[in-house]
């Protein structure tokens, strides 16, 4: 059965707590890379909350929205890449093979929502830290870009649980780090290809839109716009 | 014109010690001063040092550069557009001016074309330099591996491989041929291991009536093959960026306009390189204020060529308000201020009145004030290009500025040497001037009394091969 994964992102229920962005750096084996080099700005997330300010003081207020990969169709950091190191997989993600990449981080120029990041660095878990990585993923070396993967990884798991009980995939059965980990419920994953899966049901929400639609990227991410009015 | 008086109605060939010639035109192959040791010496140290910063950096990671999240390419990149710019020269100077039969350019044609090689093996490298994984440059390779698995194609990158190996391949072969003759008369003249050198280099060029004929058919063939290859390579080195989806980039301009800057500063580079020939090996009499003039007549041009691109560029998103280009050109009067007033001043402000007039056209000294203003104006230029774009995304919440750290100037001031080392071996061990080109030239040319005055008269025989014979 062929899968249509994307991701709806509420932004009214955002608070912009940040908690996807830690589960995602312990789902991913993404370095921490301390205080010195992100002030270059060379965070490794692979989901970002921008922050912006809507109105002036005192009644500003923050507007928060979560970025990971968009995984679109028609990606454009699939078409730059000269080795082919980031692909459409048959799921209809854009994959990153890490082994192939040379490192001409041109992927990270085209992508118009700056999500891809690169190791500047062969970074290093000091002990204990070590442990908490990840077997199901690689450590990546420096010089090679990685980004947002829709957590391929539980992807696959849930896929081989389904094969081995001899079943289809479920909705619900993939959640990434960040839909599992976010406290107000603000994101969302599932299948568009399955007509009753919740995800299906949400988007048909009117307070939906894409990011950037006009670029033509046609992202696998949507968000819900954000209410205004009493009690928000 | 000394040696056999001349006689009214001769050639100028006819008159000239050629002996005297060669030995005036060759001073770079037949005198070795302590000061081209010195050059060597610091071009080669140079050299060494960037080597080592570059080796630091692949061992360490792309993060001791200036290098951020949005601003993924900069000085590198910028550099590797300056580098294939420069070596737009060599084409424009040799291969249309050789179609148009601009015979001025004799003496000026080896040096530029020289130029475009090593500015081309020295921009060629940085496509590997700037890579995070160096070591791994060959799986952009299209052979086939145990990996099983073609480039991809529809890269820019990979278009700009080939372009420049094209280029570069094209250039050197236009080079080589051009120098036939030469190196066939240096054999001539030489002793020792240099003869065995030069004969091997030569082909057995005798200068016999069919090989003069079959060399004109193939430096005129080569002129004609090279000059479609030289614009469509640094169109797509601009496709690189004009392909991309990001704002300031994404442009139509953007390949005319490169083609342009190209020419523009690779002039500028055969101005200075000619400039230092002449006084290094003292070629004042062959190569005379006449093609400074001419040379400076060329950059006037391409100045206000290149002011024009620039104006259009700015007006459309000036007029259009186009959010996303408009926080861009912003930008020039923010953080990259220094940059964007270098650019204009040394590009256009400070050249455009000066080559206007011929006191300065005619003056050595006084020309490379605007020759070194613009390659320094088209270096700005580049960063600008690559940079502002970069830092000014699509999305304002990860807007980062880039400053190069020590490390991208140690390599780049590496490659600059590595310019300046193989431009030094080459004068040295090949006849850095067309001495032949500039025989036929004084062949062609006699003297014609008209009036009261005597002028130098070129003509020039259709079938020109025959003249040879």
């Amino acid at each position: 059965m062929k899968h249509t994964w994307a991701m709806a992102i509420d932004l009214d229920r955002c608070t912009g707590c940040g908690a996807c962005v830690v589960a995602c750096n312990a789902e991913n084996n993404i370095p921490v890379i301390g205080e010195a080099e992100a002030g270059k700005n060379r965070l490794m997330h692979w989901i970002r909350v921008n922050r912006y300010w809507e109105g002036e003081f005192p009644e500003a207020q923050a507007v928060y929205l979560p970025i990971p990969c968009m995984q679109c169709e028609r990606a454009p950091c699939e078409l730059v890449c000269p080795v082919y190191a980031t692909y459409h997989n048959e799921d209809g993600l854009n994959a990153m093979v890490y082994n192939r990449c040379i490192g001409t981080r041109y992927c990270a120029n085209n992508c118009p929502y700056s999500v891809r990041v690169f190791n500047w660095y062969d970074y290093k878990w000091e002990k204990p830290l070590d442990e908490q990585l990840s077997p199901d993923l690689t450590v990546r070396s420096r010089g090679v870009m990685e980004k947002c993967t829709f957590c391929i990884q539980r992807i696959r798991r849930a896929k081989e649980t389904a094969a081995e009980e001899g079943r289809e995939i479920r909705d619900g059965d993939v959640v990434p780090a960040c839909v599992q980990t976010c406290p107000p419920g603000a994101l969302l994953f599932g299948d568009l290809s399955d007509p009753h899966s919740e995800i299906t049901r949400k988007l048909k929400d009117p307070r939906r839109f894409r990011l950037m639609e006009h670029l033509g990227t046609d992202p696998r991410v949507v968000y819900l716009k954000r209410q205004k009015g009493a009690g928000r | 014109m000394s040696g056999v008086a001349p006689r009214p109605g001769d050639h100028h060939l006819a008159h000239t010690d050629e002996a005297k010639l060669f030995e005036r035109l060759s001073r770079s192959n037949l005198v070795t001063t302590w000061k081209w040791y010195l050059g060597v010496g610091i071009a080669g140290a140079v050299l060494l040092w960037g080597v080592i910063v570059f080796m630091y950096m692949a061992l360490t990671g792309m993060g001791v550069t200036g290098y951020n999240k949005p601003v993924f390419w900069g000085l590198y990149e910028a550099s590797l557009v300056f580098w294939i710019g420069l070596s737009h020269s060599g084409t424009l100077i040799s291969a249309i001016l050789r179609l148009t039969h601009a015979t001025w350019r004799a003496p000026v044609l080896r040096g530029a074309e020289a130029m475009t090689a090593f500015t081309l093996m020295v921009g060629g490298l940085i496509p590997i330099i700037h890579l995070g994984r160096n070591w791994r440059v060959y799986y952009a390779l299209p052979y086939p591996s145990s990996r099983e698995l073609w480039p991809n194609m529809r890269s820019p990158l990979m278009w700009d491989a080939m372009a420049i190996t094209t280029y570069l391949i094209g250039s050197l072969t236009f080079l080589y041929v051009g120098m036939i003759p030469d190196l066939a008369l240096l054999r001539d003249k030489s002793a020792g291991w240099r003869r065995k050198f030069y004969s091997a280099l030569s082909l057995g060029f005798r200068g016999t009536h069919a090989q003069w004929r079959r060399y004109h058919v193939a430096s005129t063939l080569f002129a004609i093959l090279i000059i479609p290859i030289a614009v469509s390579v640094h169109s797509i080195v601009s496709w690189d960026f004009a392909m991309a989806k990001v704002p300031g980039w994404h442009s139509t301009i953007f390949a005319p306009y490169f083609v342009v800057g190209a020419i523009f500063s690779g002039i500028a580079g055969v101005v200075i390189v000619m400039a230092i020939l002449r006084k290094a090996f003292r070629l004042e009499s062959v190569l005379t204020p006449l093609h400074f003039d001419n040379l400076g007549k060329l950059l006037c041009t391409m100045t206000l060529l290149w002011g024009y691109f620039y104006f259009t560029e700015f007006l459309t998103v000036w007029y259009n308000r186009n959010p996303e280009e408009w926080e861009v050109f912003s930008s020039y009067a923010g953080p990259y201020l220094p940059l964007f007033l270098t650019m204009i001043v040394c590009n256009f402000v400070i050249p455009f009145p000066m080559l206007c007039l011929k006191r300065v056209r005619r003056s050595v000294s006084l020309i490379l004030v605007p020759a070194i203003s613009i390659v320094i104006g088209m270096y700005a230029e580049r960063l600008l290009i690559v940079i502002p774009s970069l830092a000014r995304r699509n999305d304002p919440f990860i807007w980062a500025n880039y400053f190069p750290t020590w490390v991208e100037f140690s390599v780049m001031a590496g490659a600059a040497a590595m310019f300046v080392l193989l431009y030094m071996l080459f004068a040295k061990f090949f006849p850095i001037m067309a001495i032949s080109d500039i025989k036929e030239r004084l062949f062609h040319t006699t003297d014609r009394t008209i009036g009261g005055t005597t002028v130098e008269s070129i003509a020039r025989v259709e079938g020109e091969e025959e003249a040879h014979a």
